[in-house]
This record gives C-alpha cells, sequence and structure tokens, in this order.
C-alpha cells in the first residue's frame, strides 16, 4: 500500500511544488508565447507575425533605441561600478562591510517605488524628462546589479598575484591592466549580463522616466498586448527571449565557471 | 655602514600590526651570494620579515638596505629582488610562456632575447616544452618549478623564496631541495629562503636565522646552530634534544641529573644556573657496567630505520632520549658516559617569573592584566608600580579557564627531563612560565592561578622615586 510517509520521505519529492509552479508559471507561458507568435487571428500556423516586425519600421527603430540604451546603460554601470568594486574590495579603502551595504541598500525598496520618486524628484526639479533621466534611472536601478558580482570576484582574489605582478616590476597601474582587470573578467561578464538582459526588456523605467516619450521595446510588447494584438506581442516577446539567450550563450561561453568566481548568475 | 659584501642589510626593525608586535628589534646581514634560510615557528615574523625585504610591507622603525641603498620607502617593482610565493601566484590567465615572460617584457626586452632566456631557464627548471601549457593543468611540483623560473629569469640579485616546497610531498620536496641547492649554486645570486622545517633549513644553508615570537633566536651555521644553540627555544626547535636545568659549578664542570661532568664551557661563574644540551646521539650506551658516568633503565625502544631511539629513566627521575646503532631491550639496566665536548652549556634566559605590576589594593595587585590577590605588602600603598616575582613552579594551572583568576595560553612546551617548562601567554599579551609534572598540550587555553604567599612582591624604585 502506498503511504504518505513514505512520499514525504523521499526527498526529491520535496520539489514537487515549485515544479508544478514552474510548470505553471514559466514553461506553460512559454509554450504559449510560442503559440501565439507562430498563429493568426484565425487559429491557423503562420510566419507572418514575425515577418510583420521586419517589415515595422516603428517596432524596428524602438528595437534599435532599446538596444542602444540597454548597451549606454551598461557602459555607463560598468564604468561607474567597476571602481567602486574595487574601492570597496580593497580593505585599505573599506574597513567594514557597512560600504557595502550602503550600495546594496537601494535594492531593498521596490524598484516601481524607487522609479516613480526619481520621476517626481526631477519633475519637482524642473529638469525635462527625456533620455538623459532615463538613463540615470536606468543606471540608478541597476548599478548593484554591476558592483555586486565584480566586488564579489576582486574580494575573492588572492592578493599574491598583484604582488608576484609587483614583484615583478609592474607598476600599480600595469598590475591593474595585466593581472587584476583580466582576473576580474568574471565579474565583469556577470554585471553586464544582469545589467544588459533587464535593461533590455524594461518598459516600466521609460514610461516612468519619459512620460513614454521614449519607447523601448518592452512598450511596444506591453501596448501590443494591452489592445489585445496577442499575436504579434507574442512574436515580438518571443524576438526579445531570442536576443536575450544569445547573450548569455556569448557571455557564458566566455566563461564558464562564473558562479565558482563569484558572480550572481 | 653596510659591509662591502653584504647585500641585504637589516637595522633594527620592528614592526607592528594593529596592538600585536610581530618583529622585535631585528638586525640582520644578508652577505652576497649567501644561502640563507629564516627558520622558525609559524608566526614567528620570518614571513613578514621577508615581505620587509620585498617591499611589501614597510618597518615601523629601523632601516632595510639592499645593495647599500635604503629601501623604506621604495616599492616592490622598483626593487632587485624577485619572490617565489608560497602558493606560486601563478597568473591562472596567462600559459607558463607568458608568465615568466611576464617580468622580461615589462623591462622591455626584445622579443627574441624574451624567448631565449624563457627557453633557457625552462631547461634550468626541468620544463622544456612546457611553454604553451596552461598553469592550472600543471601539477604541484611544475608550479613549483614556473614559479621559480618567473623569478629567475628576471636574474634579481636576491631570490626571496617563501616556504615554496611546504605545499610539496616528503619526496618531491628531498628532489627539489637538490635542485634548488644546484640552481643556487648555478645562479651565484643570494638565495633567503623561509621556512618551518628545520631539516630543510639544515640542508640547504649557509647560514641559518632562527626567529621565534618576532626575535631573532640565533644566527650561524647549520652546523653552529646544531651543536651550540644559544637557548632552550633553538636546541628544541632544531633537532631533537635532552635539555636539563643544570648548574656550572666551575669552569669546565657541570653538575645535572644529580652528577658532575667535565664540559668545555667556560666564563659562568661558579654555582650558576645554567640549561644543559645534549643530543640523544651524543648519550654513549651500554650494558650496565662500572665505566659508565651514570646509570638507567630502559624504558622504551623503537627501531627508527638508521637507528634505535631508546628511552632512558635514571634512579634520579630523570628520561632522557637516546639514539644508538644497538638496541636495548626494554628493561635492560645501562650505563651511559656523555663526552664533554657533547655537553651544550647555556645561560639561563631568566631563573623565575619577574611581572610588571601595580597594587590595586592592601591585598590585590595587578599583573598579567589581571587581579591576582596577594599578601598585604608593609611600606606598598595602593597605585604603587611593583616587580612581582614567582617561580616558575609555583604557579598552577587549570583545565578550565574559568578556574583561574587569569586566562592563558600554552604557547611553547620545553621537555626538560624530568619536567615540562611552559611558556604560557595571557590575555594581555604578557608570557608566563611555569614548571609542571603536568603534560599540557600546544594551543591549550588554561587558566592561571598564583597562590599569595608565592609571591615576592617589591616596590618599583625608580617609579617611586619620581
Amino acid at each position: 500500500m502506498y503511504r504518505i510517509s513514505n512520499f514525504i520521505g523521499k526527498r526529491s519529492n520535496w520539489s514537487l511544488p515549485y515544479a508544478v509552479f514552474l510548470i505553471i508559471f514559466v514553461a506553460l507561458p512559454l509554450v504559449l508565447i510560442m503559440g501565439y507568435a507562430f498563429v493568426n487571428e484565425g487559429g491557423g500556423f503562420t510566419f507572418s507575425n514575425i515577418t510583420r516586425f521586419f517589415g515595422d519600421s516603428d517596432a524596428l527603430s524602438t528595437f534599435a533605441v532599446s538596444i542602444e540604451i540597454a548597451l549606454e546603460t551598461t557602459a555607463i554601470c560598468l564604468l561607474l561600478g567597476y571602481p567602486v568594486a574595487w574601492l570597496l574590495a580593497n580593505s585599505k579603502f573599506n574597513g567594514s562591510s557597512v560600504t557595502i551595504i550602503i550600495f546594496i541598500l537601494p535594492m531593498w525598496i521596490n524598484a516601481l517605488m524607487r522609479t516613480l520618486a526619481t520621476a517626481d524628484l526631477f519633475n519637482m526639479l524642473g529638469i525635462t524628462l527625456g533620455k538623459g533621466t532615463l538613463l540615470f534611472g536606468m543606471v540608478y536601478d541597476y548599478l548593484p546589479f554591476m558592483i555586486y558580482p565584480i566586488y564579489n570576484v576582486l574580494r575573492r582574489m588572492d592578493p599574491s598575484y598583484a604582488e608576484a605582478a609587483q614583484d615583478l616590476g609592474a607598476k600599480p597601474l600595469t598590475v591593474f591592466a595585466n593581472v587584476t582587470l583580466p582576473l576580474s573578467l568574471p565579474g565583469i561578464t556577470s554585471g553586464i549580463m544582469m545589467v544588459f538582459m533587464p535593461t533590455v526588456s524594461t518598459f516600466a523605467i521609460s514610461e516612468f522616466l519619459t512620460n513614454n516619450k521614449i519607447k523601448l521595446f518592452g512598450t511596444i510588447i506591453q501596448e501590443n498586448i494591452n489592445s489585445s494584438m496577442w499575436n504579434y506581442g507574442a512574436a515580438l516577446s518571443f524576438i526579445m527571449l531570442i536576443i536575450i539567450g544569445l547573450t548569455t550563450l556569448l557571455t557564458g561561453s566566455q566563461e564558464e565557471d562564473s558562479s565558482a568566481q563569484g558572480g550572481l548568475i | 655602514m653596510n659591509e662591502d659584501n653584504s647585500i641585504i642589510s637589516i637595522d633594527h626593525i620592528s614592526k607592528w600590526f594593529g596592538e600585536k608586535r610581530v618583529l622585535d628589534d631585528i638586525s640582520l646581514n644578508i652577505k652576497k651570494g649567501e644561502f640563507v634560510t629564516i627558520l622558525g615557528p609559524s608566526g614567528c615574523g620570518k614571513t613578514t620579515t621577508l615581505r620587509i625585504i620585498a617591499g611589501f610591507e614597510t618597518p615601523d622603525e629601523g632601516n632595510i638596505y639592499i645593495g647599500g641603498e635604503l629601501m623604506n620607502k621604495v616599492q616592490p617593482h622598483k626593487r632587485p629582488v624577485n619572490t617565489v610565493f608560497q602558493r606560486y601566484a601563478l597568473f591562472p590567465h596567462l600559459n607558463v610562456y607568458d608568465n615568466i615572460a611576464f617580468g622580461l617584457k615589462l623591462q622591455g626586452v626584445a622579443k627574441d632575447e624574451i624567448e631565449k632566456r624563457v627557453l633557457r631557464v625552462l631547461k634550468m627548471v626541468g620544463m622544456t616544452d612546457y611553454e604553451w601549457r596552461d598553469v592550472d593543468s600543471l601539477s604541484g611540483g611544475q608550479q613549483q618549478r614556473v614559479a621559480i623560473a618567473r623569478a629567475i629569469v628576471n636574474r634579481p640579485a636576491v631570490l626571496l623564496l617563501d616556504e615554496p616546497l611546504s605545499a610539496l610531498d616528503h619526496k618531491m620536496r628531498k628532489d627539489m631541495q637538490i635542485e634548488l641547492k644546484q640552481m643556487h649554486k648555478q645562479l651565484g645570486i643570494t638565495f633567503v629562503y623561509v621556512t618551518h622545517d628545520q631539516e630543510e633549513a639544515l640542508t640547504l644553508s649557509d647560514t641559518v636565522v632562527v626567529m621565534n615570537e618576532g626575535v631573532v633566536q640565533q644566527i650561524g651555521s647549520p652546523t653552529d646552530i646544531y651543536n651550540e644553540p644559544v637557548n632552550c627555544f633553538v636546541a628544541d626547535f632544531i633537532g631533537e634534544s635532552n635539555i636539563f636545568n643544570g648548574t656550572m659549578i666551575a669552569d669546565r664542570k657541570v653538575r645535572f641529573m644529580g652528577h658532575d661532568f667535565d664540559c668545555v664551557d667556560e666564563g659562568f661563574g661558579e654555582n650558576v644556573p645554567v640549561d644543559v644540551v645534549v643530543r640523544p646521539e651524543d648519550i654513549y650506551i651500554m650494558q650496565r657496567n662500572d665505566k659508565g658516568q651514570f646509570t638507567g633503565t630502559v624504558s622504551g625502544c623503537i627501531f627508527k630505520g638508521v637507528h634505535y631511539e631508546m628511552t632512558v629513566n635514571t634512579p634520579e627521575g630523570q628520561e632522557l632520549m637516546i639514539q644508538d646503532y644497538n638496541a636495548f631491550a626494554v628493561g635492560t639496566e645501562v650505563s651511559m658516559i656523555i663526552k664533554p665536548n657533547d655537553i651544550q652549556v647555556m645561560k639561563k634566559e631568566r631563573i623565575c617569573n619577574t611581572l610588571e605590576g601595580v597594587m590595586t589594593d592592601a591585598t590585590h595587585v595587578e599583573i598579567l592584566g589581571c587581579d591576582f590577590e596577594c599578601l598585604p605588602q608593609a611600606g606598598i600603598a595602593p597605585g604603587d608600580k611593583v616587580t612581582v616575582e614567582v617561580d616558575f613552579e609555583k604557579v598552577d594551572l587549570t583545565d578550565d579557564k574559568r578556574d583561574g583568576v587569569c586566562e592563558g595560553d600554552i604557547t611553547f612546551i620545553l621537555y626538560k627531563a624530568d619536567h615540562y617548562h611552559l611558556t604560557v601567554r595571557a590575555e594581555n599579551g604578557e608570557n608566563i612560565y611555569v614548571d609542571t609534572q603536568d603534560v599540557w598540550e600546544d594551543r591549550d587555553i588554561v587558566g592561571i592561578n598564583i597562590r599569595p604567599e608565592d609571591m615576592r612582591i617589591s616596590a618599583k624604585k625608580a617609579e617611586n622615586q619620581a
């Protein structure tokens, strides 16, 4: 006879609730997206939703803007985040872990609330909402995701690598360029993924921080779905998924053990 | 200030890490072309000394000269030294060739010259054909060789080696020792080698520097250090030894184990307490007869490969370790002889504990950072600074630190034939020395008690006058 205690005793069964959740809220929607993307209004199989995108100049230019904004955000985050991560990881400048918490602190507040507050702040200061404010909001939201993986890698790096380089005659700047920077690449890759992927698909930030003046790819997906254009919306989502998938593959293949080296992913 | 042939000169250097003084007035001269080993237990300051030579640490006091030039503020990349790191620190993102060529590229050496030198040095460390290998794919021993190659390819005036063989297994360590010695001869440069392995130090070095607790204990050739240790720490740390409390009766006459022995030491004075060291291989052991200087009974006998190691108890209650090619079975009655030349007499560093303290009230004195009860002292008021003397055997240690007035940990154990002489570091970092019959272990945390009647308290004169 089958017993409940046997069922609970088997540890792999404990994951069943989550598996059910995954199927309903992750796998099933993905299947639905695929289904909708390759189906026309009448229910017949078609590629027209996909081909429509490549003929839709509005969608294409939004797509280009999205990629551009995402690239710019990632670049700014990297330029700002690396030095911060380096300082945080260097015990000479950062005696306690309090400083790192200060940088992570904004993440404790809901992103939507932060963005709304930032928009209000710009309005109050009389700053016109546009690309500048959008980039500011994006960087503000995603900077911690760049800092943390880099900080992690730098903090765990054996200081004797830098010392060995110095010992062999490298000036401090050369030590950084020839040893520290290359050895922190796993953290950088991880940080780039953590920032690029969400920024390419976001729409809320652009909605609040540009008053929808600048549309991002996420925005048109949302608009299509909202106006019940399910099939085209699904096709656009599908294209975005492929882009994100490609990014992951590209960065992932470069550093297979990024998680082992302290990356977040 | 440098002698002509000295390349490194360490001049009264002290270094603190926070509150802890890791180097205490170190002075050391290293001659050009010498193989010098800095030897000591972990935490003795040997690695810090090496890092000061390399430039990774700066001395808080004193000066370091390399090649006659003051180096205190000179950055590591400008020093004519190269280091072989303990865990090699080979750059994981570069292959063997690029690791070795790293320093040469920075110096701007021409490409074909770099190639020539890298290949030559690879051949020297026996790693020909490995140049395109990933460093992660190499074994520990191979990484070790690459690390050495990476350092010597730059032709430094001094090669610093920080426990380079500690990660290798026994057999490989032996092989590498021989190779290092040959390399030293071949290169003709100065080697400064840090290790905690006394055998390695004796095998490799021209000069051994023995350190303990941030202080240089002895500097000398391996034979000097072995045959004529200056104190108990060195005698115990280098090789096996029998250490006794003794009394120098007169010149060339020393009394220990309850017997008088002829020795070769002079100038200690008469009836002066001394420490006596006899190496286990220097005690002649034979079947009981009337030619021996003293007698005993064998209580243990172990075969050690080349020789037997025997434990012998004497009627006077002493326990000796003796090494001999002949085995004497347990229970054998034996006679023993020690020749005058084989007795090493050392001045005692101290004959009792002398602690600085303050009277907190009429019947309490603060020493070792704790409040001990004492007898009322005539003529000493609370608040006065005092000196407290306590005999080694009058200090009680307790298993549970809460049973003691003060907490301490055992940092050094010396077996002295019929008792243990312990060094216990109290909470405030001061040492108290304890003679005991009880067996304790290194790093044990203990409670410290001293009975009031065992303290000899006297006012500190200079302080009182002021």
